[in-house]
């Protein structure tokens, strides 16, 4: 005999509750939804957080639960600070980063000057803190962009289905195909510019196609579910259907994506940049800084260590946000 | 919520029927097959395809599966119509239809008189009010992300005019009452309740607009068997008290004659026999209806000592694909080359016309003959 | 003995804390015999079996105590690769779902053969042959021509036949079969169970019957043992546990099921919820939901009371319990 399976139906979807403990031994998920079922009610209500006579809604109680998350406030507070030091970098940094001298170039850590000198002889510490501005604006930016682009289009295709999803299928297929450096190399010199705005759009254009194909899988499996068909018994209408039942239960892998594609898209700045079709000087950013520094990593290190820190400390940061509010919305985590 | 349980479901029957010759809107005859209450929902002809299709761009249709393929009944005010079936046999497509998730493909749903299938917009949602729905897995039934509170008190906000909003609250906990639930689980998400509870809180979405017909599709099959007598006994006792109408659709025989007035058994897509519970169970006259209870595992190790048991052989055909004729003959241990040819009509078989009989009820057979098969 | 379970616990960890799944199960089946192990979900049945097969995960389960003699022999104190030669050779198992139970990419009659060539070494023709012979036996029509099919192809009562089998195969001498009719519909329902009934009395194994249904358990076995929050709370040969049940809660499954024979009046209802795992409460764990329930119960967890020759129920007030 084969070595036997446990036929796993986690998801109670199997005609006979059994199932549920049937998987106990098949994994670890659907043991904790099997116990979890018979548990919650025994257990007194947390203080504060069921009784009272205040109505609740997913939202406020997300909020709730936030507020109390110390990776939230965490990752919050590294936000909050880097949007800080993007509006207003001087504040924290004097120094000019663009007033360079070439004598000190590639100089570590000296008094006034922490993170040392690149090779041009740019102050390191004025050009990470500036750079915040760039890579920060063409991180949210794009992504919030692709998010909300991609997560209608492929809402709707799913939703919808039809002829409309077929044709964004197509179209996504295309996209895929384009080989992103190529792309941006044909892009950005069509459409060239010194500022943020080129590369971000042209990240949107291309990063839409991969947040509805996500977007529209799990529209399609969250529509699948009764309740929603509760809700069309009921006669709600698309927009109810869509905003109450089915974007709630479908956003958590867009969250997730998206925030795992903001650093890739920081990191893509920096790609194009290095390429020379990017950010071009003046502007300064964490992106044209790494690919400038990235010849030197043997000889001064520190001129790639401060700006990819940054980077990926920033990248972390937004990463542990998107947790936070994943689980913050999934109420059988509480 | 209050108000309606205070008016005994006699007192709301007499004003509703009075308010209707009022209106002289719709008049129906008492039906004698409904067991006098008059007639609140006609099934008439009912089909639904679902079109195969083939290619990507341009869809051929290449066939359809025919799920339910010409149905009809009827359902009285305060009744309950058991439907049973195997999988397969269209019972949960008819249910979708009722409260109109489905679009038929041919035939009519008439809810007091009026055709509900051609509604569109502000009719169709006024007759939804009316007809509403209790799901049979009551873990995807309820949206995890919404507290109770919000599940019940949704079709309040859908239909702001059923409730002011200041009332709804007070309503929603009512409600939680009604179904035996501690009302101040409000603000609970469902993953907090066990299957048992869930189920008592889809009801009570059903209940919240005052519907007059509940279509329950297999309500307490993904219940524990200690579970499945509480939510029975609460669907028994929300009848009485509020005068609703069933259509319980379920294959377990035994519940569905415990909870019902009229069984229907349906078979790829067809009614085959319809009729009382006594009529059904302790007089069925179609082989499929015999097959199918003798083969009920009964309780009681006395009786599979001197029980006749009917074993079906094979499977049921494709419902893209039907036999010719009658449809049950590729399994029937009587089939003949008429079965092949004619199609059985589902009425009163012609050797129990006019004989005062509990056989003589309708049976979609040629060779429809009595035969007890439920062990007393 | 064919098979001896003592004093079997499993726990599961969770993220709330340790789930007690199995507390202390004792039964036997000898060959030849049917025993049908009843509960509801998170009675522990299934995972009592589990752990006869061998097949719970560890971790995050756990054994930490009891026996599980196999001929005799404890299984638990086996090392894995004797339990996998007795796993198929000795014991059995079918499980509810069939369609995940088999692998979609490789057609029935590889799956059949599979087993003999990774057990008796046979050539992929010589296993072929003996995967008709098998699919024959559980009497598939048209065999020959089906053993080259996958398992997609097979309707859902067609697919349990070959899961059975499957389990046939090696002539285990212990069946286990989990839930095995209970995603099929009742006609096929029939055709299935009797086919287990048939094979078990001709090939003259043990089986143990694990469902939820008490018409099906009705029909099949010789002795029951029903289950209850990981333990077992009352066993006995089929017929008198339908005519007198000797535990509240056998009691209470029995009057709660509505008969296809009659159109009854309000059910009797069992009150309360299954038991948590995570917190079984004290004393008998049914005494939260018990009409008999007194202050012993919430004490003292009863023991196995000898009711009758091959009849205990572990309910303090037992006598009281048969007497009406």
């Amino acid at each position: 005999m084969p070595e036997p399976t446990t036929p796993q139906n986690p998801q109670g979807r199997n005609p006979h509750d059994e199932g549920a403990i049937s998987a106990l031994g098949g994994s670890g998920g659907a043991m904790d939804l099997a116990v979890a079922e018979g548990a919650s009610l025994e257990k007194p209500p947390k203080p504060g957080r069921s009784g009272g006579d205040r109505a609740r809604s997913l939202w406020s109680d997300a909020w709730h639960d936030l507020r109390r998350n110390p990776v939230f406030l965490v990752s919050g507070l590294i936000i909050a600070f880097l949007v800080f030091i993007s509006l207003w970098p001087s504040a924290i940094a004097s120094g000019d980063p663009l007033a360079c001298d070439l004598a000190k170039a590639q100089q570590g850590s000296q008094p006034g000057h922490p993170f040392g000198f690149n090779g041009q002889g740019c102050d390191v510490y004025t050009r990470t803190v500036y750079g915040a501005r760039a890579s920060v604006t063409v991180g949210v930016c794009a992504t919030l962009g692709v998010a909300l682009l991609g997560s209608l289009l492929g809402g709707l295709a799913g939703f919808f289905g039809g002829w409309f999803d077929s044709l964004l299928s197509r179209i996504t297929d295309v996209f895929f195909a384009i080989p992103v450096v190529l792309g941006g190399l044909v892009f950005l010199s069509v459409v060239p510019g010194t500022t943020v705005w080129p590369v971000i759009t042209f990240i949107v254009l291309l990063g839409w196609p991969q947040i509805a194909r996500i977007a529209r899988g799990s529209v399609i499996t969250a529509k699948q579910n009764d309740y929603v068909q509760a809700a069309r018994a009921l006669g709600a209408g698309n927009s109810r259907m869509l905003l109450r039942h089915i974007t709630p239960n479908a956003i958590a892998p867009v969250i997730v994506v998206a925030t795992i594609a903001l650093g890739t898209y920081i990191a893509l700045e920096a790609t194009l940049s290095y390429l020379g079709v990017g950010l071009k000087a003046p502007t300064v950013s964490w992106g044209i800084d790494i690919s400038s520094a990235s010849g030197y990593v043997r000889n001064a290190p520190h001129m790639l260590l401060w700006p990819a820190g940054a980077l990926a400390l920033t990248v972390l940061a937004f990463i542990m946000l998107g947790d936070a509010v994943r689980d913050a919305l999934d109420p059988k985590l509480r | 919520m209050a108000e309606i349980i205070r008016t005994s479901p006699h007192a709301r029957a007499e004003h509703e029927e009075a308010g209707a010759t009022e209106a002289g809107a719709w008049a129906v005859p008492v039906d004698p097959a409904t067991g006098g209450g008059e007639t609140i929902l006609e099934v008439r002809d009912l089909v639904k395809h679902y079109p195969l299709t083939q290619g990507i761009m341009r869809r051929k249709q290449v066939g359809a599966v025919k799920a339910v393929d010409g149905v009809s009944f009827d359902l009285g005010a305060g009744e309950t119509l058991g439907i049973v079936g195997e999988s397969g046999c269209g019972k949960s497509t008819v249910a979708k239809m009722l409260v109109q998730l489905e679009q038929p493909t041919a035939g009519a749903i008439r809810y007091k008189g009026e055709d509900i299938t051609k509604l569109s917009g502000r009719a169709l949602k006024a007759v939804r009010r009316n007809i509403q729905m209790v799901f049979q897995d009551p873990y995807t039934s309820l949206n995890p992300r919404m507290t109770v509170g919000d599940i019940i008190g949704e079709p309040y906000e859908i239909h702001p005019e059923v409730a002011p909003k200041g009332s709804r609250r007070r309503k929603v906990q009512d409600l939680l009452d009604v179904v035996g639930l501690n009302p101040e689980y409000i603000n609970r998400y469902p993953h907090q309740f066990s299957g048992g509870q869930r189920q008592r809180i889809g009801i009570a979405r059903g209940l919240a607009l005052n519907p007059e017909i509940i279509v329950a599709d297999e309500p307490v099959s993904a219940l524990d068997v200690s579970v499945q007598a509480q939510v029975i006994n609460l669907l028994d006792g929300l009848q009485q008290e509020f005068n609703l109408s069933y259509l319980f659709i379920a294959h377990d025989l035994s519940i569905v004659r415990h909870i019902s007035d009229r069984v229907g058994v349906m078979y790829l897509g067809r009614i085959v026999e319809i009729g009382t519970d006594t009529e059904i169970y302790e007089h069925p006259t179609h082989p499929y209806t015999q097959a199918l209870l003798s083969a009920v595992p009964v309780p009681d190790p006395t009786a599979r000592e001197h029980r006749e048991r009917i074993i079906l052989t094979g499977d049921v055909p494709s419902p893209a694909n039907p036999p010719s004729g009658c449809r049950f003959r590729t399994r029937c241990w009587k089939a003949q080359e008429r079965c092949a040819q004619e199609v059985p009509l589902l009425a009163v078989p012609s050797v129990f016309r006019g004989v005062d009989t509990p056989a003589a009820h309708d049976s979609a057979c040629h060779f429809a003959e009595e035969k007890a098969v439920v062990p007393h | 003995m064919l098979l001896e379970v003592r004093d079997l616990h499993v726990e599961f960890k969770t993220r709330d804390g340790i789930a007690k799944a199995v507390n202390g199960v004792n039964y036997s089946v000898d060959e030849g015999e049917t025993l049908a192990v009843l509960g509801e979900s998170g009675s522990g049945k299934s995972v009592t079996a589990q752990a006869v097969m061998g097949i719970l995960d560890m971790p995050p389960g756990r054994i930490p105590r009891g026996e599980i003699l196999f001929e005799g022999q404890d299984v638990l104190k086996l090392k894995e690769d004797r339990r996998r030669k007795i796993r198929g050779a000795g014991m059995a198992m079918i499980f509810q779902d069939a369609l995940s139970s088999l692998n979609p990419v490789l057609s029935v009659g590889e799956q059949l053969g599979e087993m003999f060539v990774v057990h008796r070494g046979m050539s992929k023709k010589d296993s072929r042959a003996k995967a008709v012979e098998l699919m024959e036996r559980v009497r598939i029509p048209a065999a020959k021509e089906r053993v080259g099919q996958y398992p997609h192809q097979f309707s859902g009562g067609m697919r349990q036949r070959i899961m059975i089998a499957m389990a046939l195969a090696l002539e285990p001498k212990l069946i286990i079969a989990d839930e095995p009719t209970t995603a099929l519909d009742v006609t096929v329902q029939a055709q299935v169970m009797d086919l287990l009934a048939e094979l078990q009395r001709e090939l003259h194994m043990g089986l143990i019957l694990i469902t939820h249904d008490l018409g099906v358990v009705a029909d099949v076995a010789d002795k029951i043992a029903v289950m209850y929050a990981g333990r077992i709370v009352e066993t006995a040969p089929v017929h008198d546990i339908y005519r007198n049940p000797a535990h509240p809660y056998t009691k209470g499954l029995l009057e709660s099921i509505p008969r296809l024979d009659q159109k009854g009046q309000e059910l009797y209802a069992i009150k309360g919820l299954p038991p948590n795992l995570l917190n079984i409460p004290p004393g008998c764990a049914f005494n939260p939901r018990c009409p008999r329930a007194q202050d012993v119960c919430r004490t003292h967890v009863p023991p196995l009371y000898d009711v009758a020759a091959g009849r205990q129920s572990a309910c303090h007030f037992w006598k009281e319990t048969l007497d009406g």
